[in-house]
């Protein structure tokens, strides 16, 4: 099978082992830990054109491209990652990683605690999206990279964005940040609980350790991978996907009757369990809720974002309502207070929070401008043309 | 880049390093001149995706929101000036977006069309149909202007809710001040230019 044109091709993933200590916010201490990354496009002489991809709940290191010529399927962002895309790999250089506390080769509850020589599994420290951004500094030094010329993220990925800013203010030239929200509500919190509670609740969960009694708590994880996954749509996206079509069964004939939604769901739920993992999706909500930089600040988000010195991009959707455009708007209202450059838009979609994984015109289109815009303004600087 | 005549005189009011608001920016030209020559601290409200598109090209601070929908997400006295061109009427409620202008503003400029100006008067005085023409294109079934007024009504609104005007300027389609419009501004006048304060 021929790849598509606009891909970014075969890709292979990298290992960064660091072997400097990492202090975690709880107090804990990685000494050392293992990243996976992929990276697309070429990083230019003066290393001013890296952009840096911060993953969701669920997402890793493989963004773009195929891993094998027959891969049924590209990276989770292709739709925007790509030579001619939104995230244009003809001029940036683009890295991905696994967050720390994943399931896809970096470590996390899955890996080996070098320590004990026993899997971490649930004794993989509590990291937060403060560590992610830190432990991704820790990559861009390995990888000479001084200056992010962008740092972008959808939902959980949009808050390691907003944390790069604000941390690291001249190691960021733009932030952008999609469906996301500078703190959880407490309906999203309640959402991630059912969640978790879904996963420690089978009996196969073995508080964490059910590696070692060779177990899965599949029910529980693909329970909460539906839960989630009705959240992440829309009512009007998933009416307008599956109606009250019926897979099998007959009202008339009185036979057990399916509709396609509930084989759609306990499908994704189930496909889930092979790839995830629940201590990892437990770790992975948690940091979506203790996530509040404000909380640094007495709860006043502009002066928590009073450090940064990038420009921003906010991008919401109309019909997402886990991470709704009001909670953008929260993030661009702090901005202006704090006389931030930013800018903002809310596309018009009928795809939910899933939108910000999806080619949707005028979302691509906005964010590739904003890109190139930024990326423009910086060469100029570089050079010291007027932008 | 050429501004158009009335943004050339909000850009002639606005000091270096200011913080402006321009409320339904469009395509971002003000802004875009005012950050490059005055290194204002500038965003620009819109609604349409096409504008806010060009606005990103040009690298303005651009915020989809719809001025309908207020401006209850800025703080008192955040900028130092705030302003709207030809948007006052289109508005749903001009009078309290007024107010709130000089709320989150030290000063505001408002740019509008005069209806008071004698073609306006003279097609529907004499014609008998509502007026079309350069500055008022549209019909009346599709017009998004739905609170048309002549300078003479808008100051007695400023008169009334005691809004300082510091400055006014009335001008032809070419955006200038001809001597022949000051004999009777409202009458000749087919563009209106206010600046704003508040009353002490």
């Amino acid at each position: 099978m021929a790849l598509p044109e606009n891909s970014v091709g075969l890709v292979k993933p990298q290992r960064f082992v660091c072997g400097t200590p990492l202090a975690l916010q709880n107090g804990d201490t990685l000494d050392s830990y293992e990243l996976i990354y992929e990276t697309y496009g070429q990083l230019n002489a003066d290393k001013s054109n890296a952009l840096l991809i911060c993953h969701a709940l669920s997402g890793h290191h493989h963004a773009a491209g195929y891993h094998h010529e027959d891969d049924a399927k590209p990276g989770w962002w292709d739709a925007c990652i790509g030579p001619g895309k939104a995230i244009d790999t003809d001029h940036f250089f683009v890295v991905s990683l696994n967050n720390l506390g994943g399931c896809h080769g970096s470590s996390g509850p899955r890996t080996i605690n070098p320590d004990t020589g026993e899997t971490y599994g649930p004794d993989f420290p509590n990291v937060v999206v403060k560590d992610w951004v830190n432990s991704q500094v820790a990559l861009a030094d390995y990888l000479g990279i001084q200056t992010f010329a962008a740092v972008v993220g959808g939902s959980l990925g949009g808050m390691q964005a907003l944390q790069w800013a604000i941390d690291y203010p001249d190691r960021v030239r733009a932030c952008v940040a999609i469906a996301s929200a500078a703190k959880l509500s407490a309906q999203n919190i309640a959402f991630n609980e059912i969640a978790r509670r879904a996963i420690t609740s089978d009996q196969d969960f073995y508080e964490g350790r059910y590696f070692e009694a060779e177990k899965n708590p599949d029910r529980g994880l693909g329970l909460a991978r539906m839960i989630g996954h009705v959240t992440y749509l829309s009512d009007d996206g998933m009416g307008a996907k599956f109606g009250r079509d019926i897979k099998s069964g007959d009202f008339r004939a009185g036979t057990d009757v399916e509709f396609q939604v509930e084989s759609y769901l306990n499908y994704q739920g189930r496909a889930f369990t092979q790839y995830f993992d629940a201590n990892t999706y437990l770790l992975m909500t948690k940091a979506l809720d203790h996530f509040d930089p404000a909380r640094e600040t007495n709860g006043d988000l502009v002066k928590a974002l009073a450090p940064a010195s990038c420009k921003f991009l906010l991008l919401s959707f109309s019909s997402d309502w886990r991470f709704s455009a009001e909670r953008s708007q929260e993030i661009v209202d702090a901005l202006v207070r704090a006389k931030k450059n930013v800018a903002s838009a809310v596309i018009e979609s009928e795809h939910g929070h899933d939108s910000f994984l999806l080619p949707i015109e005028r979302y691509v289109q906005a964010l590739g401008t904003f890109l190139q815009q930024s990326l423009r303004a910086n060469l100029k600087l570089v050079s010291g043309e007027p932008t | 880049m050429t501004l158009r005549g009335d943004l050339v005189l909000i850009h002639d009011l606005v000091n270096a390093n200011a913080r402006v608001l321009d409320l339904g920016c469009g395509t971002g030209d003000l802004l875009a001149n005012l950050q490059a020559t005055k290194a204002v601290n500038g965003y620009g409200l819109d609604k349409d995706p096409d504008n806010i598109q060009v606005c990103l090209s040009k690298g303005v601070n651009v915020i989809e929101q719809d001025l309908d929908a207020g401006l209850s997400n800025f703080a008192d006295d955040n900028f130092d000036m705030v302003v709207m061109t030809d948007a006052l009427q289109a508005v749903r409620d001009p009078r309290g977006l007024l107010r709130e202008m000089l709320r989150i503003g030290e000063e505001c400029v408002v740019t509008f069309p005069n209806f008071g100006h004698w073609r306006c008067r003279l097609q529907l005085g004499l014609g008998g149909k509502m007026p079309v023409s350069k500055h008022l294109p549209h019909d009346w079934f599709n017009t998004p202007n739905i609170h048309l007024c002549t300078t003479q009504d808008f100051e007695r609104l400023c008169r009334e809710e005691r809004f300082r005007i510091i400055q006014r300027r009335v001008v032809n389609t070419q955006y200038t001040e001809h001597w022949s419009i000051q004999l009777a501004p409202n009458l000749f006048g087919s563009h209106a230019f206010y600046r704003l304060g508040r009353t002490e």
